[in-house]
C-alpha cells in the first residue's frame, strides 16, 4: 500500500511531500507523473502538490485538470478514495469539478507568502481526523490565487453539508478572509462522497517537522497511511 | 454565414466577481488623470483557426471547448465571434 503523489508540468511541491512520507513518517510513497492513465494499484491515498503547473495559463489548474491521470483520480474519488489536493492541488481539483467554485487571484493582487493562523473547523473528519475539532493550527500559504469564490447557491450547499474544513482564522467585516478575500474565509474544502476529498490552499508538507518551523501539518499527511 | 475558418473566443468575469486586475488598472489610469472612467474589467480573448471553413457544427465544437475549458463556468461568460 502507497501514497501516490501526482506530478504535473511545474509542480513544485512533488518531492517536499514524497521526503516527508518516506523520511519523516517512513511511509511507502510514489510520485505518478500526469500522462499515466491508472494509479498504481497498490494506492491508498493520493496528493495533488502544490506547484504552479502549465504556468497558471488560462486559469490556475485548468490545463492539469484535464491530464489523463485525473479520470483515475475521479474514479477513485468515487469509490470513497482519499484524496488531498495542496495550494495548487486545489485549484486543480476545482477545475476539474471534484470540489465546487474556484481559486481567484488574492484580493490584493499579489503572492503572499506567509505564516497564517487557522481554525480546524472539520477536526475528526477525513483527512482531518487527527485533529480536534475547531483546533488551532498554524500553516505557511504561498499562492496567488488562493480567494475562494463560489455563487451564494453554492456556498449556501457548502454550509448545509458542512464542508468548510478549515478557514482562516482573520475574517473582515463581511466574514471573508482578511489575507486573501476568500469567501467565508474558506482555507480548505471537503468534497467527494464521503468527505474522503481535501483541498486546502496552506502547505502542511512544510510544517511536517520542528526543525522547519512546526508539525502543525503532519496529521493531515499522516491520513493517508491508516 | 460568411464563410470563415477563423473564430474569436471573448471570455469575460461575470459582473459579480471581483475582478482585481480591472480595479488596479482602472487606479493606475486615474492616476495618470483620467478621472471620467465609471469602471474597467479585463477579459481575454482566444482566436481559433481551422482547418477548413467554420458551419454550424463547428460553432457547437467551439462552444464545447469552451465550456470544456476555455471559459469557467463558475467565474466566466463567453462569446463566439466570427472573424
Amino acid at each position: 500500500m502507497s501514497v501516490a503523489v501526482l506530478q504535473f508540468s511545474a509542480s513544485n511541491c512533488d518531492r517536499d511531500t514524497l521526503y516527508v512520507y518516506q523520511k519523516v513518517l517512513n511511509a511507502e510513497c510514489t510520485l505518478v507523473w500526469q500522462d499515466e492513465t491508472s494509479l498504481p494499484a497498490q494506492t491508498k491515498g493520493v496528493i495533488l502538490p502544490g506547484g504552479f503547473s502549465f504556468g497558471d495559463y488560462l486559469r490556475a489548474g485548468a490545463m492539469a485538470a484535464h491530464r489523463p491521470i485525473m479520470s483515475s483520480v475521479k474514479k477513485f474519488v468515487d469509490v470513497g478514495g482519499p484524496v488531498i489536493g495542496i495550494c495548487n492541488g486545489f485549484q486543480i481539483l476545482c477545475e476539474a469539478k471534484i470540489l465546487p467554485g474556484i481559486l481567484l487571484p488574492n484580493k490584493t493582487g499579489r503572492f503572499i507568502c506567509k505564516e497564517v493562523s487557522l481554525q480546524v473547523n472539520g477536526g475528526g473528519e477525513g483527512a482531518l481526523r487527527f485533529y480536534k475539532k475547531e483546533e488551532q493550527i498554524a500553516l505557511p500559504i504561498a499562492h496567488h490565487d488562493g480567494r475562494y469564490f463560489a455563487s451564494d447557491e453554492t456556498i449556501a450547499k457548502i454550509k448545509a453539508n458542512r464542508q468548510i474544513a478549515i478557514s482562516y482564522t482573520e475574517k473582515d467585516e463581511k466574514g471573508d478572509a482578511e489575507v486573501n478575500g476568500s469567501r467565508e474565509a474558506i482555507a480548505g474544502l471537503f468534497g467527494g462522497p464521503n468527505k474522503n476529498v481535501l483541498g486546502l490552499m496552506p502547505h502542511p508538507e512544510r510544517r511536517s517537522e520542528m526543525e522547519i518551523g512546526g508539525d502543525d501539518g503532519l496529521r493531515i499527511l499522516q491520513s493517508l497511511l491508516l | 454565414m460568411p464563410t470563415t475558418n477563423k473564430a474569436r473566443v471573448l471570455i469575460s468575469l461575470r459582473e459579480d466577481v471581483l475582478d482585481v486586475q480591472g480595479q488596479t488598472i482602472q487606479a493606475a489610469v486615474k492616476e495618470l488623470g483620467y478621472d471620467n472612467i465609471k469602471n474597467m474589467r479585463v477579459g481575454k480573448f482566444i482566436e481559433i483557426e481551422l482547418n477548413d471553413p467554420i458551419d454550424s457544427t463547428q460553432i457547437k465544437q467551439i462552444e464545447d471547448i469552451s465550456n470544456d475549458i476555455l471559459a469557467n463556468p463558475v467565474i466566466e461568460d463567453y462569446k463566439v465571434e466570427l472573424l
